[in-house]
């Protein structure tokens, strides 16, 4: 009795000691510190850009925040505003909304949902893959190509083609790749066992799809376009191409249909064009112009995300 | 005209998109004493294969009317993928390809006219995995009979699928929660409420226990012998004491290597009544399997 009560409580004292010795995990640390420093580095820079265009923007948009949105280009910093810019990055968005979501959506459904694994949609998979990698130059030299040439007729006679509706077609079919692979993904997302769920109750591919994949992949759909329709509203490179102004524009910059086909500018452009000016007014000018442009993306960031929680929550 | 038949008269009349595959049946049209004759499927020299794989070769048995047949063997055996092709399941599986035939009250169900669809509705499945629909409980149960174009109460079609899935209790007083919200064994018997919503004549059961706890399997096992009166339900287990417990008629399926592309094929080794299965197999490895020496 007395030597196997004694071994047993060796063996516990044993067993306490292993459990209670504190090990450092000294590589664990240096990661979990190397990730960190990750974090704060990003944190850091995004932060640090935000108060230069902020500080740098302070003077226009504490004073004259409402001239400056409403305001036409102008040769004077003083007095020059960014309504015509926001006028045609508001198009653009229409027309990547319009064009770019409905014909992307439905591809990504067509390749996930409908398409046999063949060669050649192995093939398709990659070539769309590929386009979401092409510079966005190569995508305006396209759209200058055709809408602006090409299709003039259509796009502005009287503006020799350099329309916001170039414009938007353009960027449209720069974010088209991007609103399909991120469409897809989400689609992969859905469970086999959702799709096998509806066939098995007698549901056609139709009655599946559009009552259980497209509702479950929805919220994640709609993430992707609306990141791909930040994307297009910050691009300027291929507005360049088509023919953005960068200088005065004519009367009529209205909201109406016949103005799609006037000449246009957006907010990459009047940021593009402001930073080249020597006056010193229009550095502040430039940096208020950034901060209202990081305003318009994150409102459509703003509306996906609701919009995405309010259709979760239906699940 | 009870609701019941008017359910059933009305997809009679315009659902079926084949006529070839109309088949008389209600559970009244034949009396329950000479129901052990009435062949469901017939399995001819059935084989399958995934591309160049062959999954199982050369099946052929019988699943009589309201009865519960069950599949047994080792895992890789083939129960699974036979199981699928009885509602043209793996249709969805594009490298899925069928030789041989599988007569349904006489119609091959790979015959090209045969329309899967309608195949499927009249062909219930419930999966190994409880996979209930992300939205309600209510909307779980109306979506087949919706889409079947089936006119009439949902509330009576969702109170009674149900109540026959011995589910209406506990759910009653909340239908329009989602159905994500139940237990695991809840979730399989709205699964298999919403198969019979559809009232099809047989139900696929594919391990519909092999997620639950043996309470909820309990459940299940009583619910199949209380629907089998009405339906003909072929059930696919990794359970042996299940098949003993719930199958009229019990197939035992094992896996034989090929030695020189090193793959599994599936075959048939027995079918017979579960009783002879399991106290007086006729081949030797059946007896093993069943007594738990191999597998």
């Amino acid at each position: 009795m007395g030597t196997s009560s004694k071994a047993l409580t060796n063996s516990s004292e044993f067993v306490r000691d292993r459990l209670r010795g504190r090990r450092f995990d000294t590589t664990g640390f240096l990661f979990r510190v190397l990730l960190l420093g990750t974090l704060f580095i990003t944190l850091l820079l995004l932060t640090t850009l935000i108060f230069d265009v902020v500080s740098g923007g302070w003077s226009v948009l504490s004073t004259r925040l409402g001239s400056f949105l409403t305001g036409k280009l102008s040769i004077s910093a003083t007095t020059a505003g960014i309504s015509q810019g926001l006028r045609g990055t508001f198009f653009i968005g229409l027309f990547v909304v319009l064009i770019a979501f409905p014909l992307g959506v439905g591809a990504a459904i067509y390749l996930e949902e409908y398409a046999s694994r063949s060669r050649l949609s192995r093939i398709i998979d990659v070539n769309i893959r590929n386009l979401a990698g092409v510079p966005s130059v190569v995508y305006g030299l396209l759209g200058f190509a055709i809408f602006v040439k090409a299709l003039r007729f259509i796009t502005g006679p009287q503006s020799n083609g350099a329309t916001v509706i170039s414009a938007g077609l353009t960027l449209a079919i720069l974010v088209l790749p991007i609103v399909i692979i991120t469409s897809a993904e989400a689609l992969r997302a859905v469970p086999d066992s959702l799709r096998e769920a509806g066939f098995g109750v007698g549901a056609t591919r139709w009655e599946v799809v559009r009552s259980h994949v497209l509702p479950y992949a929805g919220p994640g759909i709609l993430t992707g376009t609306v990141l791909s329709l930040a994307r297009a509203l910050g691009e300027a490179a291929p507005l360049i191409l088509v023919g953005a102004t960068t200088g005065f524009l004519s009367e009529g910059a209205g909201y109406s249909l016949s103005s799609l086909q006037e000449r246009f500018t957006a907010m990459p452009i009047v940021i593009y064009t402001w930073a080249g000016r020597p006056q010193e007014g229009f550095r502040s000018a430039t940096s208020a112009a950034i901060v209202v442009l990081l305003v318009v993306v994150l409102l459509a960031n703003t509306v996906a995300i609701l919009l995405r929680n309010k259709y979760e929550k239906r699940r | 005209m009870s609701p019941e038949a008017r359910v059933k008269s009305n997809r009679d009349s315009s659902r079926v998109a084949n006529p070839r595959l109309e088949i008389k049946r209600s559970p009244s049209d034949v009396p329950l004493t000479d129901v052990e004759d009435v062949e469901v499927f017939g399995v001819q020299d059935l084989s399958v294969y995934y591309g160049s794989f062959r999954a199982i070769r050369n099946v052929n048995m019988t699943v009589n009317q309201r009865q519960i047949t069950s599949f047994i063997g080792p895992s890789g055996c083939g129960k699974t993928t036979l199981l699928r092709c009885f509602n043209r399941m793996n249709d969805l599986v594009e490298i899925a390809r069928v030789d041989g035939k599988i007569m349904y009250h006489g119609v091959d169900l790979y015959h090209p006219e045969v329309n899967a669809v309608e195949v499927r509705r009249r062909i219930g499945m419930v999966f190994q995995k409880p996979n209930p629909f992300p939205k309600s409980i209510y909307d779980n149960i109306t979506f087949g009979p919706k889409i079947a174009g089936i006119k009439g109460s949902m509330e009576e079609i969702v109170e009674r699928s149900l109540r026959r899935a011995a589910l209406w209790d506990e759910v009653k007083d909340r239908l329009k929660d989602s159905a994500m919200g139940l237990s695991g064994g809840q979730q399989q018997r709205l699964c298999i409420a919403r198969a019979l919503a559809v009232d099809p004549e047989v139900i696929l059961m594919d391990e519909p226990c092999s997620a639950l706890d043996p309470i909820a399997t309990g459940r299940i096992e009583d619910l199949m012998e209380e629907i089998k009166s009405e339906y003909t339900i072929v059930i696919v287990t990794h359970n042996m004491q299940q098949a003993a417990r719930v199958s009229d008629m019990c197939a035992f399926f094992t896996a034989e290597v090929n030695e020189t592309s090193d793959t599994r094929t599936g075959i048939l080794v027995e079918f017979d009544k579960t009783e002879k299965m399991f106290s007086n197999p006729s081949d030797e490895r059946t007896e093993n399997y069943v007594t738990g020496r191999f597998g």
